[in-house]
C-alpha cells in the first residue's frame, strides 16, 4: 500500500503566543515546533497500515526549511521518504493545490492529514484536495481499516458516528482515536539521516487571502461571585456587563 | 537483612502488580538550559531527548511513585526500553544497537534518570556493564549470540562484581573458577547486584586459578547459579537488587570473556556507566529543580508567592547555577568520550560532581515545597533516596575522591 502523509509544522501546544512587527507576524522566538497533533495521529495509522499491509509512507509538508527537523522526525516514526515543498503554506488553497501536484506524480492509495492544523485551524486542506484530484475526502475519520481495495472507517458526525465503506484511493482527515501518537526509537532516529527527503519547488496557485493582524483573545477577567439569592444582579451583570443575553 | 533464596527466576509478583495505580498528575518537565546548551547540540541529539522525554511522560511519570511505594520492579519495562532503544544505543547498529554517539547516550540517561534513578540503573546495568563488555571483550559469536537480545530486551542482564566482603576493593574478590578440561568450576557469591533477581545472563568477574581476574558469562538455568533479591531497601525501590551465588556451577569454556582480564576490563565497563550516571544524576536534579520553580511561583505566603522572597531565589538561582555548571562539565566529558579521550579521573570528577549536585538540589528542593514536599505528589523524596544508592554504586563518593586524588598528586590513598 502506497500511502501519503500530510505534515504541519506547528507551535507545540503549550507555547506562549505573541506577535511582532506591529501585530502581523507570529513571534517564533523561544517556540518549539512539532508535528501537527491530527497529522501525528494520521502518520501513526499509516505506520500501522504498513506494518500490516506492507508499502511505503512518504511524508509531505508544504514549508520553508526551517520544517525539516519536524519532517525529519516524522521519518524517524516511520515514514520510507519525505518531500518538500519548498514553499510559505500562504493559505488552505495554496497548500491544497502543492499537495494535489505532488499526489498526482505517485499513485496513492491513501492520502492522509489531520482534520485541521492545530496554528489556523482551518480544517479545509483535505477536502480541497479531494476536489482538486476527484477523489472522495473525509473528515474526521476516527478509525481505518483497509482491507484490499476497500477501507471501512468510522466518521465522527454531529450527535454521533458514521460508518462507512469506501474503495481506495481516497483522502481523509484524521483524528483520534485512529492510532495512538508513535514515539520514535533510536534505530528509527538514526535510519531518518540517511532517508531520502527531496525538496521540490511550488507549482503556481492563487493565495485568495491575505493576513492583515493577529489579535490575541482577551484575557480572562477574574471570576465574579454572587450570591445565590440575588437573580437580579446575575442578570443585570450578563445583560449590560458580560453582554450575552 | 532478610533475603529470599529461590532457584528459578522470581516470578512477576503480580500480587504488587494489582496494587499499581496510575497518576493523572500530568508531567509537565521542560528542561533548564540557561548557557543555550541546546545550541551546541545536533538536531539529532534534540530528537533523542524529545523522545526518550516523551517515552518517560508516557511510560514512566504516571506510575513511578507507586512502582516505588510497592517496591515493584516493572518487568514490562525491559521490552519497552528495548523498542525505544534505551538498551546500548552507543553501540554498533549491527548488533541490533543504536550506533549512536556519547551524547546521545548521556541525554538519554539524563531523560530516563529525570524519570527515575532506578529505571536509569536498569538501563544502564544493561547497556554499559552487560552489552559493553560483551561488546568490548567478547568474540563475534558471543555479541552475535547476547547483544541483539538484550538490546531488543528479550533478555535482560546483570553485572556481578561487588561482594558481601570486598565492595570498595574489589581486587580482593574471592569468587573464582577452576578450570576442569571441558568446562570452568565456579564458585563464590555476588551482592548488591541490579537486575539479578529478573536477569536472563549475568557478566561475572571473577578469579582463576592464578588469581587472575576474568569476565564470565553466566546464564539463568545454569546448575548450581541462584539469584535471591534483596529486600528491605528505601532506594532504587523500582529497580530489583539481589545476589547472585554460585555453587559448583558448571560454565562452559566458550562463556569466556577472551577479550581482556585484571581489574581494567571492569573498570572500563564502569568508566562507560559513571559517564551516564553523570548525565542521569544530573536529569533528577532538573526534575526537582524544576518542581521547586514551579512551586514556588504558584504558592502564596504571606500575600505574595513564596519565590518573591529572597531566600527562596537565592535557592534557586544557586540550584541553577550548579546544574549549569554541571551540564558544560558532562557536555565536555561527552565530546571527550566521542574523542576516545576521556579518562578515568575525568569521569570521576563528572560523576562526583553531578550526584552531590542532585543530592543537594533535591533537599533544597523539597524544603521549598513545604509539607507537600514529603509526599508523592512531588519527586523530591523519591530522587533524594535514589541518590543514596547513586552516591554510592559504581564508586562511592568517597573512592572517586581518591581517585582524583591519586590523579593530581601520583599517591594512590586507597591501596
Ligand atoms: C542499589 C545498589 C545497586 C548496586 N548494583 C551493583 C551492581 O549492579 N553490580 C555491582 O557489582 N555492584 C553493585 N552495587 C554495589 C556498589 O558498587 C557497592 O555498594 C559500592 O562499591 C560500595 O561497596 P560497599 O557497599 O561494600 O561499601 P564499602 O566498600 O564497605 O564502603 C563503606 C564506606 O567506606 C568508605 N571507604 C571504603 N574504602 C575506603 C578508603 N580506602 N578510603 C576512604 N573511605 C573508604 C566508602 O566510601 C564508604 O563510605 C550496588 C549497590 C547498591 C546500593
Amino acid at each position: 500500500m502506497n500511502i501519503l502523509v500530510c505534515i504541519t509544522h506547528v507551535p507545540d501546544t503549550t507555547s506562549r503566543i505573541a506577535f511582532t512587527n506591529d501585530n502581523t507576524e507570529f513571534d517564533k522566538n523561544g517556540v518549539q515546533f512539532i508535528i501537527g497533533p491530527y497529522d501525528d495521529y494520521a502518520l501513526a495509522r499509516a505506520v500501522e497500515l504498513k506494518e500490516q499491509h506492507g508499502g511505503k509512507i512518504t511524508v509531505l509538508n508544504v514549508g520553508e526549511a526551517e520544517t525539516e527537523p519536524t519532517i525529519r522526525k516524522a521519518l524517524a516514526i516511520g515514514a520510507d521518504e519525505a518531500v518538500r515543498v519548498n514553499a510559505f503554506p500562504s493559505d488552505s488553497f495554496f497548500v491544497a493545490n502543492q499537495i494535489a501536484a505532488v499526489a498526482k506524480q505517485g499513485e496513492y492509495d491513501l492520502i492522509l492529514m489531520g482534520r485541521e492544523s492545530i496554528d489556523f485551524n482551518g480544517g479545509m486542506v483535505h477536502g480541497m484536495v479531494g476536489e482538486l484530484l476527484g477523489l472522495p475526502s473525509f473528515s474526521p475519520v476516527m478509525q481505518l481499516d483497509v482491507e484490499g481495495t476497500t477501507a471501512k472507517i468510522t466518521r465522527e458526525i454531529e450527535g454521533g458516528k458514521e460508518k462507512l465503506e469506501v474503495s481506495l484511493p481516497f483522502v481523509a482527515g484524521c483524528q483520534e482515536p485512529i492510532a495512538e501518537w508513535k514515539i520514535p526509537n533510536m534505530r528509527g532516529i538514526m535510519s531518518a539521516r540517511t532517508k531520502p527527503l527531496n525538496v521540490v519547488e511550488p507549482t503556481d496557485a492563487t493565495v485568495h487571502s491575505q493576513l492583515s493582524k493577529y489579535e490575541l483573545p482577551p484575557a480572562k477577567g477574574a471570576v465574579k461571585m454572587i450570591d445565590a439569592d440575588n437573580v437580579e444582579e446575575l442578570v443585570d451583570l450578563l445583560k449590560n456587563e458580560a453582554k450575552v443575553i | 537483612m532478610t533475603t529470599i533464596h529461590s532457584e528459578t527466576k522470581l516470578p512477576m509478583a503480580t500480587d504488587k502488580a494489582s496494587q499499581i495505580q496510575k497518576s493523572s498528575k500530568q508531567d509537565l518537565f521542560e528542561h533548564p538550559d540557561f548557557y543555550l546548551l541546546d545550541d551546541l547540540l545536533s538536531e539529532e541529539h534534540k530528537m533523542v531527548r524529545s523522545a526518550v522525554r516523551d517515552f518517560v511522560k508516557r511510560e514512566i511519570s504516571p506510575y513511578i511513585e507507586s512502582w516505588a511505594e510497592h517496591a515493584y520492579f516493572p518487568y514490562e519495562m525491559v521490552k519497552k526500553f528495548g523498542e525505544i532503544g534505551a538498551f546500548g544505543p552507543q553501540l554498533p547498529e549491527k548488533y541490533g544497537c543504536g550506533g549512536m554517539d556519547y551524547i546521545a547516550y548521556g541525554l538519554i540517561m539524563q531523560e530516563i534518570e529525570r524519570g527515575d534513578s532506578g529505571m536509569r540503573s536498569t538501563a544502564s546495568v544493561q547497556g554499559s556493564l552487560v552489552m559493553y563488555p560483551i561488546y568490548k571483550f567478547g568474540n563475534e559469536e558471543q555479541r552475535q549470540k547476547y547483544l541483539p537480545k538484550l538490546a531488543s530486551g528479550e533478555w535482560l542482564g546483570c553485572f556481578g562484581l561487588t561482594e558481601p566482603d570486598h565492595g570498595s576493593n574489589p581486587s580482593g574478590m574471592t569468587t573464582h573458577f577452576k578450570d576442569m578440561g571441558d568446562h570452568y568450576l565456579l564458585n563464590g557469591a555476588k551482592m548488591w547486584i541490579s537486575n539479578a533477581p529478573h536477569a536472563d545472563v549475568a557478566v561475572v568477574w571473577a578469579k582463576n586459578e592464578e588469581g587472575r581476574i576474568h569476565g564470565l558469562i553466566v546464564e539463568r538455568g545454569m546448575e548450581g547459579f541462584s539469584t535471591p533479591e534483596t529486600h528491605g531497601k528505601w532506594s532504587l525501590r523500582a529497580s530489583a537488587t539481589g545476589e547472585l551465588v554460585f555453587d559448583n556451577v558448571k560454565v562452559p569454556k566458550e562463556n569466556l570473556l577472551p577479550g581482556k582480564s585484571g581489574l581494567g576490563a571492569p573498570m572500563m565497563c564502569l568508566d562507560s556507566a559513571r559517564y551516564g550516571i553523570a548525565w542521569g544524576a544530573i536529569g533528577a536534579a532538573m526534575d526537582c529543580y524544576e518542581s521547586a520553580r514551579r512551586y514556588t511561583l504558584e504558592r502564596e505566603q504571606f500575600g505574595k508567592p513564596i519565590a518573591s522572597f529572597q531566600l527562596q531565589q537565592k535557592k534557586l538561582a544557586e540550584m541553577l547555577t550548579e546544574i549549569t555548571k554541571a551540564q558544560l562539565l558532562n557536555y565536555r566529558l561527552g565530546q571527550l568520550f566521542n574523542e576516545g579521550k576521556a579518562t578515568t579521573a575525568q569521569i570521576s570528577m563528572a560523576k562526583r560532581n553531578a550526584v552531590e549536585t542532585a543530592l543537594n538540589i533535591a533537599r533544597e528542593a523539597r524544603q521549598m515545597h513545604g509539607g507537600m514536599g514529603i509526599t508523592q505528589e512531588y519527586p523530591m523524596m523519591r530522587h533524594m533516596a535514589n541518590l543514596e544508592s547513586v552516591v554510592t554504586y559504581e564508586g562511592t563518593h568517597d573512592i572517586h575522591l581518591l581517585i582524583l586524588g591519586a590523579d593530581i598528586t601520583g599517591i594512590p590513598a586507597f591501596k
